[in-house]
């Protein structure tokens, strides 16, 4: 291991008030600039607390977690939305806004409360609505667009930021396969390419192993399994942390997919096997 | 686009601008428009000068004043609360203002001293505050915005409970006039009630207007807001607190306006959108404008009799609106 991780977590705990068992257990965990690591997990394992805890927006009962080597709740909210940038889940507004405006929002870690957009400013806006296939979308306000054109620009308000880290909850969910596989080649990209840390929660075991190059398995709130795509999904833990019978096979290629597990869950007769 | 909300801004300042003209110009004695610029210039007979510069220049400027302070005040809820039902009123701080009015008319204070009026009610209104953001912060960490909502309804009908529990053993006078301070009247316009309201509401509104960025971040959700630099806290607690201290001075002056601080800011919205740099401003503008033009037929109407202001603005205000609502949504 060179150089300082992105997230660091050691030792987390977190329990949310008045529930019976922590959300969050015994979790540690170090994220290499660069890569793009996966959360995964069954319905409330623990996975989008997790993000919230690396974020700051939760704090931790017990534990460290730390940015870029650095307690995440010791930097400002503005200096840590210049270099993370988040895609959330399930956001609303109660008001018309347009995707332009949605995007120009990414931009205010920048500004401040009146900076006046540079030209710097507008080219990453510009920028990131045309990476994410946005740009002819940009006066439609965000109520009316479809769920895969509203996560494409949620994705471009995060790029605009200009982030070191992006960080996204289940970004592909309810996506065709098309804009789904668009999504994850747009994230290959930007840690390949661009050199970004990606941090994503998933329920795409095929895809996370795939595209990812790292996997976190949790399952009530404590860590299953950490390591490579072939390390964590064997078909024992899969089968134990989902509780359903499944076939692991491997991506028959061509291409870097090759070999990547691809997990079936099994129907009907074969289950009782 | 930023070219164009300056545009935008300026052509509502000079709407305002009209506005006032207009009103200035009707009244007891309707006066040509002719005079009225020369009178504001400081020129034209006596007689003009002074019903324009003592009487009708402050009323148009109060009603600008006070419709302005509710619409950005209104605006200012609408994001914090995330809730399009927001208007300035919603949170208790009216039924604070009217426990200290309907206080100070039962001890005849009123009798006594013509402010002390307007300061009873803006006392009421501080009290209602105060107590709405102690009950809503002791509900957990931080302020949830939720529990504000909640909070600020309950505690504005517990207080209108109360106002019908001292009306009840009013005189019939008392009654009366309580009622009328109800529905709102800026009949009470003089100079040094115009430049107490400026002077405070000076700050407080490029205080509020600072937070255009905050608050568009906010209207989007907390979490979102975070993420995205903003302290949420601090923020929601300045936008709350401002935005009320607005409202109570609006209406220690004019009693309880509706209307105009839930619709205006949709207006805006409707035919320009939500980005509060621009929203902000011009809920101010346009809600000032719209005050002064429903204040000038609550007085000329009927006159010599006056109209209640804010029984007027509903009347105008509503049918306007769903012409807009109508024209948008198809």
């Amino acid at each position: 291991m060179t150089g300082t991780s992105a997230f660091e977590v050691r030792g987390l705990r977190f329990s949310y008030p008045g529930a019976a068992r922590p959300a969050l257990e015994d979790v540690r965990l170090s994220i290499q600039p660069g890569a793009l690591y996966a959360v995964i997990g069954p319905n409330g394992s623990g996975k989008s607390t997790l993000l919230k805890l690396l974020l700051g927006a939760l704090k931790p009962e017990t534990g460290d977690v730390l940015y870029s080597g650095r307690p995440v709740e010791e930097w400002s909210r503005r200096s840590l939305a210049q270099r993370i940038g988040v895609v959330p889940q399930g956001e609303e507004t109660a008001f018309p806004v347009t995707v332009r405006e949605m995007v120009e929002m990414g931009r205010y870690p920048h500004l401040g409360i009146l900076g006046r957009p540079s030209v710097d400013d507008v080219r990453a806006i510009d920028d990131a609505m045309q990476h994410c296939d946005v740009d002819g979308l940009k006066d439609r306000p965000i109520s009316r667009l479809s769920g895969g054109e509203r996560q494409r620009a949620l994705i471009a308000r995060a790029l605009a930021q200009e982030p070191t880290t992006l960080v996204l909850d289940e970004p592909t969910v309810s996506l065709d396969i098309r804009h789904e596989m668009e999504i994850f080649e747009l994230l290959a990209e930007l840690t390949s390419t661009h050199g970004k840390t990606v941090v994503l929660v998933t329920h795409h075991l095929n895809l996370a192993a795939r595209y990812a190059d790292r996997l976190l398995l949790l399952d009530a709130g404590r860590p299953i399994a950490e390591g490579t795509p072939s390390e964590v999904l064997t078909r024992e833990t899969i089968e134990r942390v989902y509780q359903w019978s499944v076939a692991v096979g491997a991506h028959p290629g061509p291409g870097r997919d090759a070999g990547a597990p691809q997990v079936t869950p099994l129907a009907g007769e074969e289950t009782r096997e | 686009m930023r070219a164009l909300n300056v545009a935008r801004l300026v052509g509502l300042s000079a709407a305002v601008a009209l506005t006032a003209v207009i009103s200035i110009a009707f009244g007891a004695a309707d006066l040509p428009l002719r005079d009225v610029v020369a009178a504001l210039a400081g020129g034209g007979d006596e007689t003009t000068r002074t019903i324009v510069i003592n009487l009708r220049l402050p009323r148009a400027a109060l009603a600008f004043l006070v419709g302005g302070a509710l619409a950005l005040a209104g605006a200012v809820y609408q994001a914090l609360l995330r809730n399009p039902l927001a208007e300035p009123f919603l949170l208790g701080v009216s039924g604070g203002a009217a426990i200290g009015a309907v206080t100070a008319v039962i001890l005849g204070l009123n009798l006594i001293a013509t402010w002390s009026l307007p300061l009873a009610s803006f006392l009421g209104a501080l009290l209602a505050i105060a107590l709405v953001l102690y009950i809503a912060s002791r509900t957990g960490q931080g302020l949830d915005t939720r529990v504000l909502l909640l909070t600020g309804v309950v505690v504005g009908t517990f207080f209108n409970a109360v106002i019908l529990l001292l009306l009840s053993f009013a005189p019939a006078e008392t009654f009366r006039s309580a009622v009328f301070w109800m529905m709102g009247s800026l009949a009470a316009a003089d100079w040094p009630a115009v430049v107490v309201l400026a002077t405070y509401l000076a700050p407080a509104v490029i205080a509020l207007l600072f937070m255009a960025r905050p608050l568009n971040l906010l209207a989007m959700g907390e979490e979102t807001a975070l993420y995205l630099g903003t302290q949420v806290e601090r923020v929601k607690l300045a936008a709350y607190v401002i935005a009320s201290l607005l409202v109570a001075a609006a209406v220690a002056v004019s009693g309880v306006i509706g209307f105009v601080g839930l619709v205006i800011p949709h207006a805006i919205r409707l035919v320009w959108g939500s980005n509060h740099q621009f929203l902000l401003p011009a809920s101010l503008l346009a809600g000032g404008a719209f005050l002064l033009l429903a204040d000038t037929v609550a007085r000329t109407a009927a006159a010599p009799a006056e109209l209640p202001v804010g029984v007027i603005t509903a009347l105008i205000g509503v049918p306007l609106f769903v012409v807009l609502l109508i024209r948008r949504a198809v």
